[in-house]
């Protein structure tokens, strides 16, 4: 099967700022990812697991999207300043797809 | 007032809130699905705000209802400055942890409100239902007090909206408008539509009250758990400082707006409860530097469990010396 070349961008970010950040990737012309809830983690900040948890506050979410290899460069760009202040991980790593015309 | 006391500490509500505590403390797997969390507590706001509009509407709206809910947002938007102060004699905390902890302390936890009229109920004291209104009110000043304590100092706020973006989202925020709703609802249908609805609203109040503390208390034990390295002497002090000098300050403002002695209380358990909920995440939005471990972990391992136990049947026992009855 014929396969295309794509990107696949990871961002995992504190649920609080899951609206926010869905409002950049729209208006950075990404019009398809998806959003996971994450159960727990270990990081810089420490331990936290989703259980027991009262407010959105102490949650992460982890927002998904593929895209050409050309158009990486400028999502980054458009939500690196909504990004860098907060508690995350952004990470690329190249992926393949089958239907190259929906990237 | 040991009298008070006792009955606080052997109610059913705070015995669960207890075992959830002891349970979270004893690393039991104790835990209550999401969504039975999520369903207790918009039955409990739901309840608790309907019932305050009912009573609204058998006694009438009168000038003491606009002057407690200015009073309350005053001192939602005071405190802040009052907790900025404290914790600079106490700690060592930089300004934006110390406007981030704060705000939790100008704002409210609706859960301490609901306890406390709950035991109010238990014991016969009639309280203002508009004091639902009040607490509404005082959800958000805070914010913006702690975020012009930051902005003045010349520290970062807010990422991805302004001032009013915050605003407008914790007044959206779904406890507020679940709370407010129904506090109209029951204040436009009055006593006719509690009748119709009362099966529902009363009898299983308390018995989900109970459960909703156990589940509190086990997420306030976790809080617990972690304060040891992150809580040191002097944050410890003013999670307990904070709100008695706030409920001093509640019970006064009270007893100024002529409140009946239940009224003052539940001024004073506003005024001394903290936010876990909404400021949060509002905290983590506008002032991302704040260790988020700090404040939530003060607010709920310390300050909620004080108020639980040990502050309500005070905050009562001095309306009560304050305002008579």
């Amino acid at each position: 099967m014929q396969m295309h070349d794509a990107h696949r961008v990871e961002i995992i970010i504190e649920a609080v700022m899951e609206r926010r950040l869905c409002e950049r990737l729209i208006e950075a012309g990404v019009t398809g990812f998806t959003v996971l809830p994450v159960h727990a983690g270990s990081g810089r900040s420490g331990h936290w697991e989703r259980e027991g948890q009262v407010s959105k506050a102490g949650g992460m979410v982890a927002v998904i999207c593929l895209l050409r290899p050309d158009r990486v460069d400028s999502l980054l760009e458009a939500v690196f300043p909504l990004l860098e202040r907060h508690i995350g991980v952004v990470s690329v790593c190249e992926a393949k797809v089958i239907r190259s015309e929906r990237f | 007032m040991l009298e008070l006391a006792a009955d606080n500490l052997t109610s059913p509500m705070i015995l669960c809130f207890v075992l959830g505590v002891a349970a979270a403390l004893a690393r039991s797997d104790l835990s209550f699905p999401e969504a039975v969390a999520k369903g207790m507590s918009i039955y409990l706001l739901f309840a608790i705000g309907f019932k305050g509009g009912v009573s609204l509407n058998e006694a009438g709206i009168d000038a003491r209802l606009v002057g407690a809910i200015l009073a309350g947002v005053a001192l939602s938007a005071v405190f802040p400055l009052v907790g900025f102060r404290l914790l600079a004699l106490l700690t060592s905390l930089g300004p934006t942890d110390r406007a981030a902890i704060a705000a939790h302390y100008g704002s409210i936890s609706i859960v301490t409100f609901v306890t406390a009229v709950s035991v109010l109920d238990a014991g016969g004291i009639a309280h203002e239902g508009y004091m639902v209104a009040v607490a509404a009110a005082m959800e958000a000043p805070a914010i913006l007090t702690a975020l012009w304590l930051v902005a003045r100092g010349g520290g970062t706020t807010q990422t991805g909206g302004s001032s009013g973006h915050h605003l407008r989202e914790i007044l959206l925020n779904g406890s507020i408008v679940l709370l407010l709703g129904a506090f109209a609802i029951g204040w436009i249908t009055g006593p006719d539509g509690q009748r119709e609805i009362d099966a529902m609203i009363t009898a299983p109040f308390k018995g989900v009250l109970c459960l909703f503390l156990l589940d509190m208390g086990l997420v306030a034990g976790r809080g617990l758990r972690n304060a040891r390295g992150i809580i040191g002497p002097g944050l410890l002090a003013f999670g307990v400082l904070m709100p008695l000098l706030g409920a001093a300050i509640g019970i006064a403002a009270g007893a100024m707006l002529g409140l009946s002695p239940g009224g003052v209380a539940l001024f004073a358990v506003l005024s001394a409860s903290a936010s876990y909920i909404a400021v949060p995440a509002a905290m983590r939005v506008a002032l991302p530097e704040a260790n988020p471990s700090l404040y939530l972990t003060l607010s709920l391992g310390i300050t909620f469990p004080f108020n639980l136990v040990v502050g309500i049947p005070l905050y009562l026992w001095a309306a009560t010396a304050f305002a008579g009855g």
